[in-house]
């Protein structure tokens, strides 16, 4: 058993069990800390996988940026705890039948296709090093310019479309 | 030396959670944050497909679902302030005025 393989099982067990413990936590807060732990763990599982670039944007983007938005919104609507409404019957074991169903097919289709067989090695000290940044930013602005504009006009239009939405009416209708 | 099919699955694991999340939580707070393990789980996936071809175009794809989520997320928060702003509830069994 090599280090890289026991590291990745620590890092899958505090993955799942961070992951059940967002879906299964009743208080909102709970559910968004233990969504920015997976963030974070799934980082460090992107550093392993000798990716950095995108390692530290998951944790400035999502287990910063977005995760601090998600908390401001639940204090700020108070919805830590909803209070129980009815639900439809059997839905939760119908959600849990189609999950397993899911699972069960993915580890299906490894087991008996294998289509993806490889072994991804220890990242070689290329990747830890800036070169590894400069090719990253030399393809995002030669080879893929025309989807990283595009992505610049869709943050412009969400920004847009954020503040139209939460904008005070004038004259005070509501 | 990793296999590259437990990442795999990992990640279809990760996808199931974020999938029952939005399936059986109430709260559509909790539902986007199921979306957003969802759309890292797919991240997952392609950083290692692009770790085990070695080359760089899946980190470079993983850059753009970030980009996209972000977006994602800062207008559907604000739907999500609106919406309780005009019913003084967010609770997604309530929200049913299309409904005949």
């Amino acid at each position: 058993m090599s280090i890289d393989l026991i590291l990745f099982l620590i890092l899958a067990v505090v993955a799942l069990a961070t992951a059940l413990g967002m879906l299964l936590s009743k208080h909102a807060v709970y559910s968004a800390l233990f969504l920015v732990l997976n963030f974070a763990t799934i980082a460090v599982f992107y550093l392993l996988l000798g990716a950095p670039f995108i390692a530290i944007s998951q944790v400035t983007v999502y287990a910063g940026a977005i995760m601090v938005l998600f908390l401001f919104v639940i204090m700020l609507l108070g919805s830590e705890v909803l209070a129980p409404s009815k639900v439809l019957r059997g839905q939760r074991w119908a959600a849990f039948g189609l999950a397993v169903v899911l699972v069960a097919e993915t580890v299906y289709l490894l087991v008996s296709r294998h289509a993806a067989v490889g072994v991804i090695a220890r990242p070689d000290a290329f990747l830890n090093t800036m070169d590894s940044l400069r090719e990253i930013g030399t393809a995002l602005f030669t080879q893929y310019l025309l989807p990283f504009e595009v992505t610049s006009i869709l943050l412009l239009v969400a920004m847009v479309g954020a503040i139209v939405l939460t904008k005070q009416e004038k004259g005070g209708q509501k | 030396m990793v296999d590259i099919s437990y990442y795999i699955l990992l990640s279809a694991v990760l996808f199931t959670i974020g999938a029952m999340g939005v399936l059986v939580r109430r709260n559509p707070l909790i539902i986007f944050m199921s979306v957003e393990l969802m759309l890292n789980a797919a991240n997952l996936a392609f950083v290692s497909f692009a770790s085990m071809h070695g080359s760089l175009d899946g980190q470079i794809f993983v850059f753009f679902v970030m980009t996209v989520a972000a977006a994602e997320v800062a207008v559907g928060l604000a739907l999500i302030v609106q919406i309780f702003k005009s019913r003084h509830s967010i609770n997604v069994d309530e929200m049913n005025s299309l409904k005949g």
